[in-house]
């Protein structure tokens, strides 16, 4: 730190509250009925924190303080409150990146204020700003290609060219010699700019290449890096509440992006490295043969009206239809009829683990209809009618046999073994791992073309009338 | 200054295991929040931000400042209450 500041006790000592608030916030967030509180108090710590900061003493002039604040406060409320819950992804990316350049520009400037005061840097400190200005420019760069990529600005498909990894490496060689430069040999700020400017390179290097069905598990992986970021960044200020939050974040994030990458069936390095659909994708493109059926409104609403029990296998084109509060008016005008409803959903659904629960919530679907997929594969046997409402991936066989499929060894939805299938799809297009769906042409199975919205809408009104 | 950087390291590690342990058992229904809450929490780089703010000086770092203020603060407000507006969502609902 540039001038070494011993911290009044009771700023350490709020520090610790803060840090306590954070490990409650957590571990209540892990459980449904006080996960909101789990937050709110996670939001009092941090504001225990910025005061304790702000009344510290070590803050000489707030003008930049004002400035910065009002804008960022603006813009993330705004950000926050308009934001389609469809869209959470990408706007927990655009969060996410703010803070890993935040850590960054926090290093950078910790490394300008020392030179400026004629101090040089100890190396412990060396090592944290260039470790923090390289994992927070990281994070940012790959966050904001993360959110063009779920946002469709860019195309979801893997980017990659001739080449590419030797890039990579090049660009990460150079990152450690200029990291060595500042560290070992006093390399001045020449040194720190190419360091950050390598880095963010690299962030879109890491990223550009990956599908965007993965998208989330880089998103969370992107997370946990933030989260180191500020815990070095802890480290260049002499700061523990940094690094005991961003260690928290860093190791939290890291277990999730191992469950998320668990739930998809695929390693991390498989993930970062093979890029979904750049190679197999195309391949397995071909049609499995045979046609898929047509079929219409009023043949599905019979078969849904006199059926025993219905599974709802809600996908992502639901959520982009806005068709969850309608399909829920669906279920309802079904259970009115003594038919059983029930929600199977895929770990993956949507666009992040849990994101169709969020979807679902919102249209006030009551969580007790809502079954995991371990829960309910076992019921799909004497399930008389699926309806597989804009999902594709998450039921795809092909995950289970065709060994050079990019989903293969996904764990999905057994769709195939309940007595009928109907889809609701706007076009016979693959879904988002671009692979296409034996499902289509299987015999149990309907195709009910169109808006999933349009097409939910017509079958309330069909059913009623049945 | 060695022992101020191991007490800071035995800090470190130490809420390592921490993060680790403190969510390892949650559903799948709360991955979503969990992460956006997460990354609210590493909005505490505010804290950073301010005080590499307050001490400020030269256009250069004026700029840097207000860059890294504004960043932190996005992170900070818009994580929390992204985060609040999914989980309000869960409340038990009336049965239908």
């Amino acid at each position: 730190m540039s001038e070494t500041i011993a911290a009044a006790p009771w700023i350490t000592l709020t520090y610790l509250v803060t840090g306590i608030c954070f490990i409650l916030g957590l571990k209540w967030l892990s459980s449904p009925s006080r996960a909101r509180q789990g937050n709110q108090i996670a939001a009092v710590g941090m504001v225990l924190a910025l005061a304790a900061t702000v009344l510290s003493g070590a803050i000489h002039s707030i003008g930049d303080i004002v400035i910065g604040v009002v804008i960022g406060a603006v813009l993330g409320a705004v950000g926050a409150r308009r934001v389609k819950m469809t869209a959470i992804p990408q706007m927990v990316a655009i969060f996410n990146g703010a803070g890993g350049g935040a850590a960054a520009l926090i290093s950078m400037m910790d490394f300008l204020q020392t030179e400026r005061n004629g101090n040089v840097l100890t190396p412990d400190v060396s090592v944290a700003v260039a470790l923090s200005a390289v994992i927070g420019s990281v994070s940012f760069a790959g966050s904001i290609i993360a959110f063009a990529k779920l946002q469709e600005i860019l195309s979801g498909r893997p980017v990659a060219f001739p080449g590419m990894r030797i890039v990579s490496a090049l660009v990460l060689l150079f990152i450690v010699v200029m990291a060595v430069a500042i560290i070992a040999f006093g390399g001045g700020e020449g040194a720190l700019y190419a360091l950050v400017a390598a880095a963010l390179a690299l962030g879109l290097l890491i990223v550009l290449p990956i599908g965007g069905a993965d998208m989330p598990v880089v998103i969370s992986l992107l997370n946990s890096f933030t989260g180191l970021a500020a815990a070095f960044t802890g480290f260049v200020l002499g700061n523990d509440v940094l690094i005991i939050s961003g260690a928290l974040v860093g190791a939290s994030g890291a277990l999730l992006t191992h469950l998320m990458s668990k739930a998809m069936n695929r390693s991390l390095l498989n993930v970062l490295f093979a890029g979904v659909g750049a190679g197999g994708g195309e391949a397995s493109a071909s049609s499995p043969g045979g046609t898929a059926r047509s079929t219409t409104v009023d043949d599905v609403a019979t078969m849904l009206a006199y059926a025993g029990q219905v599974v709802v296998v809600p996908g992502y084109g639901l959520a982009v239809a806005q068709a969850q509060h309608n399909v829920r008016e669906l279920a309802d005008a079904l259970e009115k009829r003594g038919v059983t409803v029930k929600y199977a959903i895929h770990p993956v659904a949507g666009r992040m683990p849990g994101h169709m629960n969020v979807l679902l919530a919102e249209a006030n679907v009551p969580y007790t209809q809502l079954f995991e997929m371990e829960q309910i594969n076992p019921e799909f046997p004497r399930t008389d009618v699926v309806l597989v409402i804009g999902a594709n991936d998450v039921v795809n066989p092909a995950a289970r046999t065709v060994r050079d499929s990019p989903i293969y060894g996904m764990p999905i939805l057994d769709v195939d073994k309940a007595k009928s299938i109907v889809v609701l799809k706007r076009s016979m297009r693959s879904g988002f791992a671009g692979v296409d769906n034996p499902i289509f042409y299987d015999s149990k199975c309907s195709m009910l073309f169109g808006d999933a919205k349009d097409s939910v809408v017509k079958l309330i009104g069909a059913v009623s009338k049945v | 200054m060695a022992t101020h950087l191991l007490s800071e390291l035995t800090v470190f590690v130490l809420a390592v295991f921490v993060g680790f342990e403190v969510i390892s058992k949650v559903p799948t229904l709360l991955h979503t929040p969990l992460m956006s809450g997460t990354n609210a929490i590493h909005g505490i780089v505010l804290v950073g931000a301010l005080l590499v703010a307050g001490v400020a000086h030269g256009p250069l770092e004026h700029v840097l400042a207000i860059g890294a203020v504004t960043l932190a603060t996005v992170n900070v407000v818009g994580g929390f209450l992204v985060t609040d507006r999914m989980l309000e969502m869960f409340k038990k609902k009336p049965q239908a």
